[in-house]
């Protein structure tokens, strides 16, 4: 029973499919059925910096080890991570063109979201300019320390000094004020521990091939 | 008003990448090591900090006495804005400083700088760029209170950062 979590994973997100559909939602102006997108959208994100503080702990590790392995899961859930963004930009943008109308805005949210990409493609675009491994592994993450803590800084602070098009900042009426029911918490808390298992489960097989690939390789 | 501190922060942008790009470019090879063997990366790091930290600080006075003879100075409380261009270019020089120490491991320096730093300063941009509209407009610290203390707040996390973190830097 290792594994149990794996099976925890497909079970949740069997349960937020089939509950994220089919139970019911409350009724607002605009959002409508739209609304279960929140079971999709938003867990895309909390997966997405859920990966990268795996990641940065991963570098601070290797920076103290020197160990290939620990950067090796750096990169692994760096990438993973940058595919839960890219999911959670095209979920967010389909909802946007849903209820605002257009496919992208200049929301502080969606800049935020869009310099996160920014620095992680830039995070891998260092490790491809570095040749020698030891030293892609400590550049790499003393880059990848000091863009996790500034991102985390900013992001935490700056959505909720502007106005933003999303429920919970500059005076929008949040979610968790009463949009968000009981039924929707239900299925919304399952889903986001479901897809972040989904995101870690995707990332240990990624470092499983590049461990095999190193071996065959030698 | 909009569109001279649009230029503004363009322009000292890209001015402050480019002099920050230099700071690791003249010590390749035999100088670095002899800095290893004299002193700490701990010292190193806050000597550059402190050195670009006043060079930005410059450009970035110049770059206003320039537009004020140029196109004329529509900012109405100098006090705030000065405020806001000592954290600003603070800050912009502690990312510029240890990315361009980053970026100088590689092959290909400047390229690399440029794309490492830019994204971790747009934040940065973006609350510097606000605080100036709204002290241009003539605010005081009611209103430019919480972005001055932000700025602030970043540059002590950078600095701190670029603290710890360079000493890994110096030793590879």
């Amino acid at each position: 029973m290792r594994y149990w979590w794996k099976a925890l994973a497909v079970l949740l997100l069997i349960y937020t499919l089939i509950g994220g559909f089919l139970i019911e939602v409350p009724k607002q102006v605009i959002l409508y059925e739209s609304i279960r997108n929140l079971y999709f959208h938003v867990p895309m994100w909390f997966t997405m910096i859920f990966l990268f503080l795996l990641s940065m702990i991963n570098s601070i590790k290797n920076l103290s080890s020197g160990s290939i392995e620990d950067d090796r899961k750096a990169i692994e859930f760096v990438n993973v991570g940058i595919i839960f963004g890219i999911l959670g930009t095209l979920t967010g943008s389909i909802w946007a063109k849903f209820t605002w109308g257009a496919w992208w805005t200049n929301d502080v949210k969606l800049n935020g979201s869009a310099i996160t990409m920014l620095i992680y493609l830039a995070y891998v675009i260092l490790r491809g300019s570095l040749e020698d491994e030891q030293k892609r592994a400590r550049i790499s993450a003393v880059y990848n320390i000091f863009a996790f803590v500034l991102l985390v800084v900013f992001i935490g602070i700056l959505p909720r000094m502007t106005d933003s098009l999303h429920p919970g900042n500059g005076g929008n009426p949040g979610f968790n004020n009463y949009d968000l029911d009981n039924n929707m918490k239900l299925v919304f808390y399952p889903a986001v521990l479901g897809w972040i298992l989904l995101g870690y489960w995707i990332s240990t097989i990624r470092m499983r091939i590049s461990r095999l690939k190193e071996n065959t390789n030698s | 008003m909009t569109t001279w501190i649009a230029l503004f922060w363009i322009v000292l942008l890209f001015a402050s990448t480019n002099a920050s790009m230099q700071s690791f470019k003249a010590e390749s090879g035999r100088q670095f090591y002899f800095y290893y063997s004299l002193c700490s990366p701990q010292s190193i790091i806050l000597a550059k900090l402190i050195f670009n930290g006043s060079l930005l600080l410059l450009i970035a006075l110049v770059n206003w006495l320039l537009f004020t003879v140029l196109l004329g100075n529509p900012i109405e409380n100098s006090g705030i804005f000065f405020l806001v261009l000592l954290f600003g270019s603070l800050g912009f020089s502690g990312v510029l400083t240890l990315v361009s120490g980053i970026a100088s491991k590689t092959n290909n320096n400047s390229t690399l700088t440029a794309i490492l730093a830019f994204p971790i300063m747009l934040p940065m941009l973006l609350t510097a760029v606000k605080a100036s509209m709204l002290s241009g407009l003539g605010f005081g610290w009611d209103e430019c209170g919480t972005y001055i203390a932000l700025m602030a707040l970043i540059n002590v996390v950078i600095i701190a950062l670029a603290y710890v973190l360079f000493p890994y830097l110096w030793r590879s």
